[in-house]
């Protein structure tokens, strides 16, 4: 603790200018995590507001709020903000900031390599909203992207999208490609190179290894993503017939092309979640994870089934129906791993002292929302059934329940457990737990009640729509979540920065946990640990406290 | 409590793990490849449904001679490791050189055919879909023989400034290893643009 007291007041005794540049010119693992997570809050504040628009849009029949071409660009830039710059950047923060920590490092394998991937990611990001301002070109053809935030050919073909707005957006989700995989890249190799003394693979914290498989498929599934880019810029630029219909190209192609992506991109956000929580859930149950070989085994199969999913988002394209039949399986197949992850989640609770402080709270919240995001989605997988559903706002309703429902409950929960670690000091519990029922009591409003007009027949992605069909009075109450849901970010922010400011001092190990990063001062010095850890276990912290009883003995 | 008084591994003398240099290069090599089986993908989709224009078979000619050269420069970068290892600074640098002339002889073989292509057959990136697949592909073939080059002129260099000594044979090892991996996917576009689509 001293010698972070002394840092501290280093620190603040150097002049602004200083302290900025030190964070601009940083390869610090640590302080990269944070720019990340920091850069994503406010990306989230962007698609949020973006979000709100919509809903009030959509708040009774024939509002008038917005255009249908605002309402188009809300919808594009909502998608491709949340997956691409809150997501994504919030997944890679957090894998930054905690494995190398939690696997006793010094840094990532590629310190440089990580600061040049955070700022592609952060360059992509500018390229995205900068389309609000230079997106008209000289044609006067409309601001930011409006093509869907999974762009379909031909909708991007010049002919169909003159200005730059979809250029703005390919080339944003290029240079976050870029720095995605750089960072997948540099997460894997730390994992694999970078250990410290006596962690073989089958004791490295779940966390760690989840990361692992996520870093894996980014490397798998953002490639092709850029290759599309890069594609669709030929098309674009040089005049190619990539997905041009009229010379012979197929848009199909492209929807196979981005799914390939889009599906596997799931999985790189869930997992990461799934990582959370499993080192929470042990924690607040006071026991250790339950089957962590089957977890590691899940894992890895959830990887690898992930792959060959992607076209139960085209069953509506027309496709042939041995493509159908394998779609339909393999999708339905990836629910008997997660399941899997479900029970041994349940079953780590099952007879733990549980405490229920907010991390806690977010992760139980977030087991029974996965449960039924992944029941809607085995729904979904049923081909004829999809048929019916496809596009629909139970669709939406659908994903917003992964993304929303498991994803984002669980980064709320790791908000929470390694903000004192992150800063070094306590969150207000009491804010906490008002955060906590705010956003479960919006996210329910807003997104159980989302399936109902779907089902009824409302589409995705229309502007408005006629009265007395039935959807009038649930898309009031969609939209009346959404104030529950922004109060309760509101009490978020407030709740981490009154803390940061006023906190009470948090000390190296407040949840009384096992893993590494708890044995080190909070905030962590900028060299980690002092002397390179040994682990004999998967709780090195349980060995160390419990050295009459230790973890080694057993695994 | 210090992560220091965590108990000392019997085995922590031993403790090896992979090189970073060589994990990232196979990480890298992988992004690489997952980009390239999306070109060959759209290559081999597109074959035979242009609308109008050449067909592979009008106009392509085997560039073997370039591609023996190509996959020969694998040979090359390889004895030249070996030779620093050994030691032997002359040979290895004179292999290097011979491996960057591979190289460039390769590219030129390239340019050549591109530029036939476009004066005499008249086929360029929007003629049809066959000319928008084969420069995308072949272009981004090209465009990694590039990037190896620069790598290998930048080594070169080292070479001659005599910054370069036996400790240095990895990294050589780890930017040999994207040079095999380019000559690689020649032989799997060689096959895909000259052979399956002919």
């Amino acid at each position: 603790m001293s010698t972070n007291t002394l840092t501290l007041s280093e620190l603040s005794t150097r002049p602004l200018t200083l302290r900025l540049h030190e964070w601009v010119t940083t390869v610090d693992h640590k302080r990269l995590g944070i720019l990340y997570i920091l850069y994503a809050l406010v990306f989230l504040a962007l698609g949020g507001i973006e979000a709100t628009i919509m809903r009030l849009q959509l708040i009774r029949p024939h509002n008038e709020l917005v255009s249908p071409q605002v309402f188009n660009r809300m919808f594009t830039m909502h998608g491709t903000t949340m997956i691409f710059f809150v997501a994504m950047p919030l997944v890679f923060g957090f894998a930054n900031y905690l494995v190398p920590l939690m696997i006793g490092a010094r840094d990532m394998a590629f310190p440089r390599l990580n600061a040049f991937s955070f700022w592609m990611s952060a360059l992509g990001g500018l390229f995205l909203y900068f389309s609000f301002f230079g997106g008209d070109g000289l044609y006067g053809a409309g601001s930011a992207p409006d093509v869907g935030w999974f762009a379909y050919a031909p909708l991007t073909a010049k002919t169909f999208s003159v200005g730059h707005s979809t250029d703005f957006w390919t080339l944003s989700l290029l240079s976050s490609g870029i720095g995605s995989i750089g960072t997948a890249i540099n997460i894997i190799t730390t994992i694999l190179c970078m250990r410290c003394p006596g962690m073989t693979l089958g004791k490295m914290p779940l966390l760690v290894w989840l990361n692992l498989v996520m870093a894996g498929l980014v490397i798998l599934a953002v490639s092709p993503l850029s290759a599309a880019q890069i594609m669709l810029v030929v098309d674009r630029y040089l005049g190619g017939h990539f997905f041009d219909t009229q010379a012979g190209g197929s848009a199909v192609i492209w929807m196979h092309f981005f799914w390939i992506f889009g599906h596997p991109e799931v999985y790189v956000l869930v997992l990461p979640a799934f990582a959370f929580a499993s080192e929470i859930i042990p924690v607040f149950s006071r026991k250790a994870i339950f089957g962590y070989p089957v977890m590691v085994l899940a894992t890895v199969a959830i990887g690898f089934i992930g792959m060959s999913v992607w076209a139960h988002h085209m069953f509506t394209i027309g496709m042939s129906a041995g493509a159908n039949t394998f779609f339909v399986l393999s999708t339905m197949a990836i629910a008997v791993p997660t399941g899997i992850k479900i029970f041994n989640w349940l079953a780590t609770m099952w007879g733990g002292r549980i405490r229920y402080a907010t991390p806690m709270l977010f992760c139980v919240a977030f087991l029974f929302q996965f449960l039924v995001a992944g029941l809607t989605g085995v729904t979904l997988a049923v081909a004829p059934l999809n048929w019916q559903l496809g596009n629909s706002y139970y669709v939406v309703a659908h994903f917003h329940y992964v993304i929303v429902g498991g994803i984002l409950f669980c980064i709320f929960a790791a908000f929470y457990y390694w903000f004192p670690k992150a800063s070094g000091k306590l969150y207000s519990e009491a804010l906490g737990k008002l955060h906590f029922w705010l956003f479960f009591i919006g996210f329910h409003l807003t997104f159980d009640f989302m399936h109902v007009p779907g089902i009824l027949g409302m589409p995705r992605r229309i502007y408005t729509y006629e009265p007395g069909r039935g959807w009038d009075i649930w898309n009031l109450i969609v939209t009346i979540g959404v104030v529950f849901q922004a109060a309760g970010i509101l009490v978020f922010a407030a709740n981490l920065l009154w803390s940061y400011l006023r906190g009470k001092t948090a000390g190296n190990d407040p949840w009384d946990a096992w893993t590494l990063e708890w044995s080190t001062s909070s905030p962590p010095p900028v060299y980690n640990y002092a002397a390179v850890p040994n682990v004999r276990s998967r709780r090195p912290l349980w060995d160390l406290k419990h050295s009459e009883d230790p973890d080694w003995r057993y695994e | 409590m210090s992560a220091a008084s965590v108990n000392l591994h019997e085995n922590s003398l031993d403790w090896r793990l992979p090189s970073r240099g060589r994990v990232g290069m196979y990480c890298l090599i992988a992004a690489e490849v997952a980009i390239f089986t999306i070109f060959v993908v759209a290559y081999l989709f597109y074959l035979g449904k242009s609308t109008a224009g050449p067909q592979p078979k009008d106009v392509l000619h085997v560039p073997i001679f370039y591609t023996v050269c190509l996959l020969s420069s694998s040979l090359t970068i390889h004895i030249a490791v070996r030779k620093l290892i050994a030691g032997k600074m002359a040979a290895s640098a004179a292999l290097w050189l011979l491996t960057i002339v591979l190289g460039v002889v390769f590219l030129y073989g390239t340019a050549r055919e591109w530029i036939h292509l476009i004066n005499d057959e008249g086929l360029t990136i929007t003629t049809n879909l066959f000319g928008t697949t084969y420069y995308s592909l072949v272009g981004l073939h090209a465009f990694h023989v590039t990037m190896g080059l620069l790598a290998l002129i930048a080594v070169a260099v080292f070479y001659f400034a005599a910054w370069l000594r036996r400790e240095h044979a990895e990294r050589l090892e780890i930017l040999s290893m994207y040079w095999h991996f380019v000559d690689a996917v020649w032989v799997v576009v060689f096959t895909v643009v000259y052979l399956i689509g002919f």
